[in-house]
């Protein structure tokens, strides 16, 4: 039976909206050359293919179902189970299902904990029992090399025919674009596939990057919290953007007690300190969402809620930095000759607005949308850290960190899981960094956004 | 200048009034004074009449924003928000739920808050500014490239990791320094080199691109020109004309921080013990104690105006064009 | 600053240790070093109700009784008083009472505090503000009389204190309950309220060291409440002294500075970061005790039989919040003791062939010693007695189909995986409400629950579920769906959210309902939504736990005493559960004393509560302790908070072993210098050839 999260409404909405405006930009050439210019830096390139693979695990992620219980003999009604699963999950069924008992380390065959085995002659020994899951095929332990080998070099096989694969497109791209670096995208491209086929091929018979306390694939975990980061970094801008735009340019256009009100507001909003008003407001909403559970189906559409408040709270507390740009430039903008004829002439103000001031400022707006980015997705990680962020349920990038934390202090110490959630992250926001340097450089490189990455540090 | 200062003042009264009712709505939306109580007194053998009597000893017997039983004005007095707001306004600001005085409380807390944060503050300043000044003065070669790729790569990463690497590192594998913990005076130092130098470390990357695209904006103006044509040293021209020039944005734009420091950090300092403003917030959130969360939020928002209001003084003072009105 | 720290690093040379916490005076001397986690809220001995509390309270007040340290099970022991006291019971105006005569040792004398000299009683203003500590004042002293202890039982009727026991208490001391009325009539805002001008009726002075408590009824177990801080000394000029003017602001109440009798006191007060304890000078020396259980000889406990305590001169509790640096530092020797974690648990412990735990070698090679306890606690599953489909208010046939699915439940949730993963074993199943080692406990075989269990090889083992299946289908729930309507069976677990390592626990829970093919729903909320729905009794299935307060059966067996059902009365029976013969058996159980007779009624009362299941099995929370070598005198006691007076450090030993375990690591840093020096070349090489070619053209300001 499909689900239909609320969120993952949302990110289909952004995907049609980001291939409208795609559609758009092509039919409009002074809308396409700022994007050609950026297409033409090589780190936007390869950052771009970089996120295209987290942005394709994040939406696979987002399709949902709830699978069927397994029928009755007499067939009665068809019952399905509350747990909510999703595409990704289904694909990686193998990774989901295969729990040890508790830590191993990347690739083992054995647990990372001593525990009591019943020797074959009946005599009881405390010993590194062999996992479950991880290698778990292999006959005799010696072979544990020469497997991994194996799958490595056959996990670079596919790695190296994929990659030449896409070699072969890009000549073919670059006689269509020519200005655009295809090399970098192979590069890129190379990287990615580099680490991701064989860990993925490894996957079969192993915890590439072991397990963590509760025996879950901690590869696995990591897959799971890109989604949470995603739409974070990019629902969140859909609240933050109308209200951003709206007031942004009203206050600028208007001018007198509109201006004056909507000062107040964002300079009130503003003097509280970030934290503490996120922190109230999340806490409120899971009140809110506590005293309701008769609203939500599953705990899985509950923790979806969750996150989306959290989307809606991080864009209503962040649009301030936005609307004070726009503003400006409105003030700016209302000044110049030509919007002062279209009042002359008795233009209204809406039309004035639509027609001459929002193209003049949409390059702010982009600009703000993918730089914002960043900051938001590592704003999650420490919100989550703090206890106001993401369901405990969901998977992210900070409850990771959270519970990952204590690992440190152990002898010796359990390094993966951390490792894991800032390597992920670490790519995840170096990419969309490099890829925002270049939107900016490429759209107007003297627009400074950067509100949101502060108030997260 | 003087008028302009009064009348900053006086506008900071509504934003203020502002902040204190929606720190009340979203407090209280959230916890009852009935929860408050229960909270306050724990979990084992509690009595509706000890409910009661908290409430009433604290003043949350009344209704939380109007009252419909009271006659005349007393409507909106007679309320839990307007008796707790009017003496905010004069920085009174009682005592926690707990009954401990918050201004003695705060005063307390203020210095280890400000051990930590000017040091990192001063510090971090003098490092981004250097390090900036470095990728400037090698613009277009490969260690400028580097510089580059450095920040980038250094604001990529979690606070949280800067954190968690650092005292795992230096305290406990190297024992250089005590893991967490805080004292007065002289011995303050062993306690605060770690939290100051991953304090420092992680604003690195952000603030030295962005001192480093302030450099080279200056760089390509007339003057520079000018003084290069001159025949001057490069190493002159960076020192005697752009940072002097470039320091002028940086500092008008760090001054809306600096009484911000006296908030203290929530993260480093729940993370080290400090026991600071910042781990003052936290334990006052977790332990709901209003009476502390709002009047911090109260003093954090007179802060950030105090903020905007000297960085409009220091835009004058560096430039004397502009006039205050 | 890299030219300032290099000489730094060489001078300071390796015969120190760097990352002591705390100041170097403080070295050699006998100072035991502990944590407190939480702030403390309250030290006022009538409103402090929390161990973290009472790990303070406790070493400076003396309430008239204790527990012997060292003898199990727990028994009772004079403190300040001169023997046990015994009730009489006596009939007074028509009503039966018990009363209880206290004689206290004379020759007791008070700490020295600023409240026992007179002129410190009416200070001025303007002296109270430049105060930083109030034991900058004169200090005095006094003897320990019978007023003391009288004038706290009257506070426990004050109208300005929060007193946890008061609703009990009223119910038993005569005449508290109009004594509070009385009281809150006559105070007045602002003003001290001078309690011995108002008599209780259910205390009597008989002479300066004697006094009597007089209870309605028979409450045998009075007298463990009699070792608790409710009733300790309080002097009245304490009081007085802290009601001045100008004190409350300074945060100088009698609540944040603790004045009394016993060993210890407490003298510096931060609640932020540290308190301190130091030695009362006025204590009487009470010995160390001479006699214990079998074994404790041995154990080096009895070395000091007979000596005066307490053995150290200070206790430095310093406040830890996260669990890192806390293990990280009891590691380096900074702390004396710690608990662990379950993180740190398999580092610490090594589960020996036997199953039972022992130290890790590499702990014990440290010298580090381990002590485990059972705690007298009892975390339970409840059934929401309200419930339509778990519970059983409802009577009939439905009644009887939910016990069943409730003895299902018991029977198929393993509580003894769920301690291996959550607790690392550290608890032990419940087979009934008491936990062990109280009267009413049975061990062996007698003890298990034969619903859930059955004994095998002198273990118990949990029924396989193949029981419970059968019970579930008997139930009505064949296969987890509903006979009557087809759907599957929905149950919901009510719990509040603590964090990341709820998504772990969940997914336990759902593992466990799936085994009976039952969907699983957890219904998780913050802690005041939680105690909400437990009052209103909106709940299904919850977990919550109880602490016994005094080592008595009764104090579990009322936890399902239907006249305490929280949704009803806001009592304790979180569950709701009643049963009349429950219920009738309770009233006989509670004022006995521990006879043959009362086990047999115990084991009736255990007998109806596992047939009903109303909790869905639990377990009782062991303690796994951690000390280093140097702390000697160590012996875990579940009951007694006075516990730091025993206590003694070896600081020689300890300094030796700080020394070898956090010697600096120097050659990292060096090597990190060098880098960065073997960085300044090309920089340098840059520079030169930048110098040399002036006016170069400047690159776009983005990149």
């Amino acid at each position: 039976m499909p689900v239909l999260l609320a969120t993952d409404v949302l990110v289909w909405l952004l995907v049609a909206a980001a291939a409208g405006y795609a559609l758009y930009c092509r039919r409009h050439a002074h809308l396409a050359a700022p994007w050609a210019r950026v297409f033409r830096s090589p780190p936007a390139i390869a950052s771009a293919v970089v996120l295209a693979f987290y942005v394709g695990v994040g939406l696979l992620d987002s399709l949902h179902y709830r699978p069927q219980l397994p029928q009755k003999a007499d067939g009665g009604q068809k019952a399905y189970s509350v747990e909510v699963l999703s595409v990704l999950d289904w694909s990686l069924a193998h990774l989901r299902g295969r729990n040890e008992k508790t830590y191993s380390a990347p690739l083992a065959i054995r647990s990372f904990a001593r525990e009591q085995v019943e020797l074959p002659g009946g005599k009881i020994a405390r010993e590194f029992p062999r996992l479950q899951f991880g290698g778990a095929h292999l006959a005799k332990e010696e072979h544990w090399a020469s497997d991994v080998g194996w799958r490595v070099f056959k996990g670079l096989g596919f790695a190296a025919a994929i990659l030449l694969a896409a070699a072969i497109g890009m000549r073919i791209l670059r006689v269509r674009w020519p200005e655009v670096p295809w090399h970098a995208a192979v590069w890129a491209l190379g990287g990615v596939l580099v680490l991701l086929m064989p860990a993925l091929v490894l996957s079969g018979g192993y915890h590439v990057l072991g397990t963590d306390k509760v025996g879950n694939d901690v590869f696995y975990q990591a897959l799971k919290s890109i989604r949470t980061s995603l739409v974070i970094g990019t629902v969140t801008t859909l609240v933050l953007l109308p209200l951003g735009i709206a007031l942004g340019i009203m206050a600028g256009y208007f001018r007198g007690w509109v201006d004056d009100l909507i000062q107040y507001v964002y300079t009130t909003l503003n003097s509280i300190p970030g934290v503490l008003l996120i922190a109230a407001s999340v806490l409120m909403m899971q009140v809110v969402i506590d005293r309701h559970p008769e609203w939500f189906a599953t705990a899985a559409h509950r923790a979806d809620a969750k996150l989306l408040v959290l989307c809606a709270i991080l864009g209503l507390t962040s649009w301030t930095g936005l609307a004070r740009l726009l503003r400006g430039e409105t003030l700016k903008l209302s000044e110049l000759e030509y919007i002062q004829a279209a009042h002359a002439l008795g233009v209204r103000g809406g039309r004035v607005i639509s027609r001459h001031i929002l193209p003049n400022v949409a390059h702010i707006v982009i600009i703000a949308m993918v730089m914002d980015f960043s900051g938001l997705v590592l704003a999650e990680a420490v919100l989550s850290y703090v206890g106001v962020g993401v369901d405990p349920s969901t998977s992210s990038f900070g409850t990771m960190i959270n519970s990952a934390r204590m690992e440190m202090s152990r002898e010796p110490v359990v390094w993966w899981a951390l490792a894991t959630a800032f390597c992920f992250m670490f790519v995840l926001v170096l990419a969309a960094n490099l890829f925002a340097d270049a939107v900016r450089d490429g759209f107007d490189p003297r627009v400074r956004v950067g509100a949101l990455a502060k108030a997260a540090a | 200048m003087f008028a302009y200062i009064v009348r900053r003042v006086l506008y900071a009264v509504p934003i203020l009034v502002g902040v204190n009712l929606l720190t009340f709505l979203l407090f209280f939306v959230v916890n009852t004074p009935e929860d408050m109580a229960r909270m306050q007194l724990g979990a084992k053998r509690v009595t509706p009449e000890a409910i009661e009597k908290w409430k009433a000893e604290r003043g949350y017997d009344k209704p939380l924003l109007w009252n419909a039983q009271a006659g005349g004005a007393g409507k909106a007095t007679q309320t839990v928000f307007f008796q707790k707001s009017v003496r905010l306004f004069a920085f009174d600001f009682g005592a926690s739920e707990d009954k401990r005085d918050i201004a003695s409380e705060i005063g307390e807390r203020m210095w280890p808050s400000l051990a930590l944060a000017v040091p990192v503050f001063l510090v971090g300043l003098a490092v981004c500014v250097s390090f900036a000044l470095l990728m400037a003065f090698f613009r277009a070669t490969y260690l400028d490239l580097w510089g580059v790729v450095l920040c980038v790569a250094m604001m990529s990463i979690s606070t949280l990791f800067y954190i968690i690497g650092g005292q795992y590192l230096l305290s406990k594998l190297l024992h250089l320094v005590p893991i967490s913990g805080y004292q007065g005076g002289a011995d303050a130092l062993r306690f605060l080199f770690l939290p100051v130098f991953i304090g420092v470390v992680a604003g690195i990357g952000a603030s030295s691109r962005w001192y480093r695209t302030l450099f080279l904006e200056e760089m390509g103006r007339d003057y520079v020109r000018t003084a290069r044509a001159k025949g001057l040293a490069e190493r002159a021209v960076l020192f005697g004309h752009v940072l002097q020039n470039a320091l002028i944005p940086i500092l008008t734009g760090v001054v809306a921080v600096i009484p911000l420091l006296f908030m203290g950090s929530l993260l480093t300092e729940s993370f080290f013990g400090i026991p600071g403003l910042g781990s003052y917030t936290i334990d006052a959130i977790q332990a709901q104690d209003f009476a502390v969360v709002r009047a911090m939020v109260f003093i954090g928002s007179v802060f950030y105006i105090v903020g905007l209001i000297l960085t409009d003084i220091s835009y004058t003072l560096v430039d004397p064009r502009i006039r205050l009105q | 600053m890299r030219v300032i720290l290099i000489p730094v690093l060489f001078l300071c040379g390796c015969a120190e240790v760097w990352n002591d916490p705390y100041p170097a005076s403080d070295r050699g001397q006998r100072v035991l070093y502990s944590v407190f986690s939480e702030r403390p809220k309250h030290l006022d001995p009538a409103q402090s109700y929390t161990t973290d509390e009472s790990q303070f309270t406790m070493q400076v007040y003396e309430p008239v009784l204790q527990y012997h340290y060292l003898k199990r099970p727990y028994q009772l022991i004079p403190n300040t008083a001169a023997a046990l006291p015994e009730p009489r019971i006596e009939q007074r105006g028509g009503e039966t009472v018990s009363v209880y005569e206290i004689r206290i040792r004379p020759g007791i004398r008070f700490q020295p505090h600023p409240a026992f000299v007179p002129a410190n009683l009416a200070l001025d203003r303007r002296r109270v503000d430049a105060l930083e500590s109030p034991y900058q004042l004169p200090l005095g002293t006094r003897e320990l009389t019978a007023d003391d202890y009288i004038y706290q039982i009257k506070r426990l009727a004050h109208p300005q204190l929060h007193v946890p026991i008061f609703g009990l208490m009223s119910e038993y001391i005569v005449g508290l309950k109009a004594y509070a009325a009385a009281l809150k009539a006559a105070a007045r805002p602002g003003e001290w309220l001078d309690l011995r001008q108002h008599p209780l009726p259910g205390v009597e002075r008989v002479d300066a060291h004697t006094y009597r408590v007089i209870l309605k009824g028979r409450y045998p177990q009075f007298q463990y409440w009699l070792a608790m801080h409710f009733f300790a000394p309080i002097p009245w000029e304490a009081e007085r002294f802290f009601h001045q003017p100008g004190m409350a602001e300074k945060n100088f109440t009698l609540d944040w500075w603790p004045v009394g009798t016993g060993p210890f006191m407490l003298t510096e007060n931060n609640p932020n970061s540290r308190m301190t304890l130091v030695r009362n000078p006025n204590y009487r020396g009470e010995p160390y005790p001479s006699e214990g259980e079998e074994g404790d000889a041995a154990a080096g406990l009895l070395a000091d039989a007979g000596k005066p305590m307490p053995f150290i001169d200070r206790a430095v509790y310093t406040r830890e919040k996260e669990a890192i640096p806390l293990w990280n530092k009891f590691l380096q020797g900074y702390y004396d003791s710690s608990g662990i974690s379950s993180d740190n648990f398999d580092q610490a412990v090594r589960i020996s062939l036997e199953g039972e735990p022992g130290l890790s070698p590499e702990m014990e090679a440290n010298g580090i010693r381990m002590e485990t306890s059972v705690e007298p606690t009892v975390f339970y599953l409840g059934a929401n007695w309200l419930d339509p489909v778990v519970g059983g208010a409802m009577g009939g046939a439905d009644a009887e189909r939910a016990r069943k699915l409730r003895q299902a439940l018991a029977i198929a949730i393993d509580w003894e995986e769920y301690l291996q993963v959550f607790a690392n074993g550290r608890g032990v199943p419940s087979h009934g409400p008491i936990a062990p080692g109280l009267f009413g406990y049975r061990e062996g075989e007698h003890g298990i629950n034969p619903l859930t269990h059955e004994w095998k090889e002198g273990k118990a083992v949990r029924r396989p579920l193949e029981a419970a299946k059968k019970l579930l289908a008997e139930a009505g729930y064949p296969d987890g769906r509903d006979e009557r309507t087809g759907q599957p069976l929905v149950l919901y677990l009510d719990t509040t959210t603590r964090g990341p390592g709820d998504k772990a626990l969940m997914d336990w829970w759902r593992k466990q309902f799936a085994r009976l093919s039952i969907q699983f729903e957890p219904r998780q909320t913050d802690w005041n939504r939680f105690q909400e729905k437990l009052r209103k009794g909106n709940t299904q299935l919850f977990m919550v736990g109880w602490r016994a307060d005094y080592p008595d059966p009764e104090n579990f067996l009322f936890l399902l005493n239907g006249a305490q059902s929280r949704a009803k009365t806001q009592g304790e029976n979180a569950s709701n559960y009643s049963n009349p013969e429950y219920d009738a058996l309770f009233a006989q159980v509670r004022h006995m004393a521990n006879t043959p007779q009362r086990q047999q009624l115990i084991d009736r009362m255990v007998e109806i509560f596992r047939r009903d299941a109303p909790w869905i099995g639990g377990f009782h929370r062991k303690t796994f302790g951690l000390y280093h070598g140097w702390l000697g005198n160590v012996k875990p006691n579940e009951m007694s908070d006075n516990k730091l007076k025993y206590l003694k450090v070896d600081p020689e030993r300890r300094a030796a072993m700080r020394l070898a375990w956090n010697r600096p690591v120097l050659w990292p840093v060096l090597l990190g210098m060098l880098l960065a020096a073997a960085a300044v070349v090309p920089a340098w090489l840059a520079y030169r050839r930048r110098e040399r070619m002036a006016a170069r053209p400047v690159p776009a300001a983005g990149a």
